[in-house]
């Protein structure tokens, strides 16, 4: 049997936030079949649990793990870092979306939006670098969004304006790591058929479809597949890079 | 304020030296790993563990590490 397979994941271990659904759980199956062990955390404790037993068991050695924490809390992010391992790979994926027009954005969900999909992550990236917990060699992967840094759209703009912030927090991060042989990339989905678009109706869902030439959403798989790839040596030259993965969405 | 304390705050900026090369009298401008990325993070350690914002001319006057300990040590007595 030919082992070609420079997409491989073989014994890394990978931390995932957000790890109870959607991408994230999709994410963490992929890295396992590609030989990786994955660390999950999400909020959702009873979700995670069930994620978690779930997965196939990781060929590593080591056990899969997960981490029940609100990463918004101090505490509870610096208590995922103690827990944590090693890593060779982070997916930083957890977020939220909410569509408010303009007129009707609050400060509170201004800040809750922001603390939950820009500061989480830059301030959990930050403690793994600060304990060292980062092998070199190792890839930092964000889950963006094609809203706000290819597309705009109506009613979307406090999460559009967190994924700017990640997709320059995420160039800047790759500047900084890359004489320490640490990558850092982001995936930019469109629609994904996940929770975080509930919020449409089935028609407004049909509708949007027409705007994306393949004439469908993702599948959360589809965005695992990049963020393995960005996660594996396959993309050993790739940083600063943000993969869009939109089914062709912004062409037009 | 103590240059054992400061050393290994110093060290911890660095990923590949070996801890034994970091020492009072470590020039460090000529260590292999020194590099203007960990010149932010040693400034950077300086103001979170001591209070003490260190310019660029400081830097690159502090020949040894003990020389960039006083330095920050005269700073954080102000």
């Amino acid at each position: 049997m030919n082992s070609y397979n420079p997409f491989s994941l073989k014994g890394k271990t990978i931390l995932i936030t957000g790890g109870a659904g959607g991408i994230g759980t999709a994410t963490a199956q992929t890295c396992i079949e590609l030989g990786a062990r994955v660390i999950l955390t999400d909020i959702r404790e009873d979700a995670l649990r069930a994620t978690l037993e779930s997965l196939p068991t990781s060929m590593t050695g080591e056990p899969n793990l997960c981490f029940t924490a609100d990463l918004t809390n101090a505490e509870q992010l610096a208590a995922l870092v103690d827990f944590c391992p090693k890593i060779d790979g982070l997916v930083c994926n957890a977020g939220v979306m909410k569509l408010t027009l303009t007129q009707f954005i609050t400060e509170e969900e201004l800040s809750r939006i922001q603390k939950i999909n820009l500061n989480a992550p830059i301030l959990l990236t930050r403690s793994l670098l600060k304990k060292k917990k980062i092998n070199k060699g190792g890839s930092l992967v964000f889950t963006a969004s094609a809203a706000g840094v290819y597309r705009v759209s109506i009613g979307n703009g406090i999460y559009a304006t967190t994924k700017c912030g990640i997709d320059a927090f995420m160039r800047t991060v790759a500047l900084e790591l890359g004489p320490k042989g640490i990558r850092c990339n982001s995936v930019n989905p469109g629609m994904v058929e996940t929770a975080l678009i509930g919020s449409f109706t089935e028609e407004e869902k049909e509708k949007e479809k027409l705007n994306y030439p393949l004439r469908r959403f993702a599948k959360p798989e589809d965005i695992a597949f990049g963020i393995a790839y960005l996660l594996s040596d396959a993309s050993s030259f790739v940083t600063g890079t943000a993969l869009k993965i939109d089914g062709g969405m912004t062409l037009s | 304020m103590e240059i054992k304390e400061f050393i290994e705050h110093f060290a911890e900026q660095f990923d590949d030296t070996e801890l034994s090369e970091f020492k009072p009298e470590t020039v460090f401008h000529e260590l292999d790993e020194y590099s203007s990325l960990i010149a932010l993070s040693i400034i950077a350690m300086a103001d979170e563990e001591y209070g003490v914002t260190l310019n660029a001319n400081e830097m690159s006057a502090a020949v040894t590490i003990e020389d960039l300990f006083n330095t920050v040590k005269a700073k954080a007595g102000e």
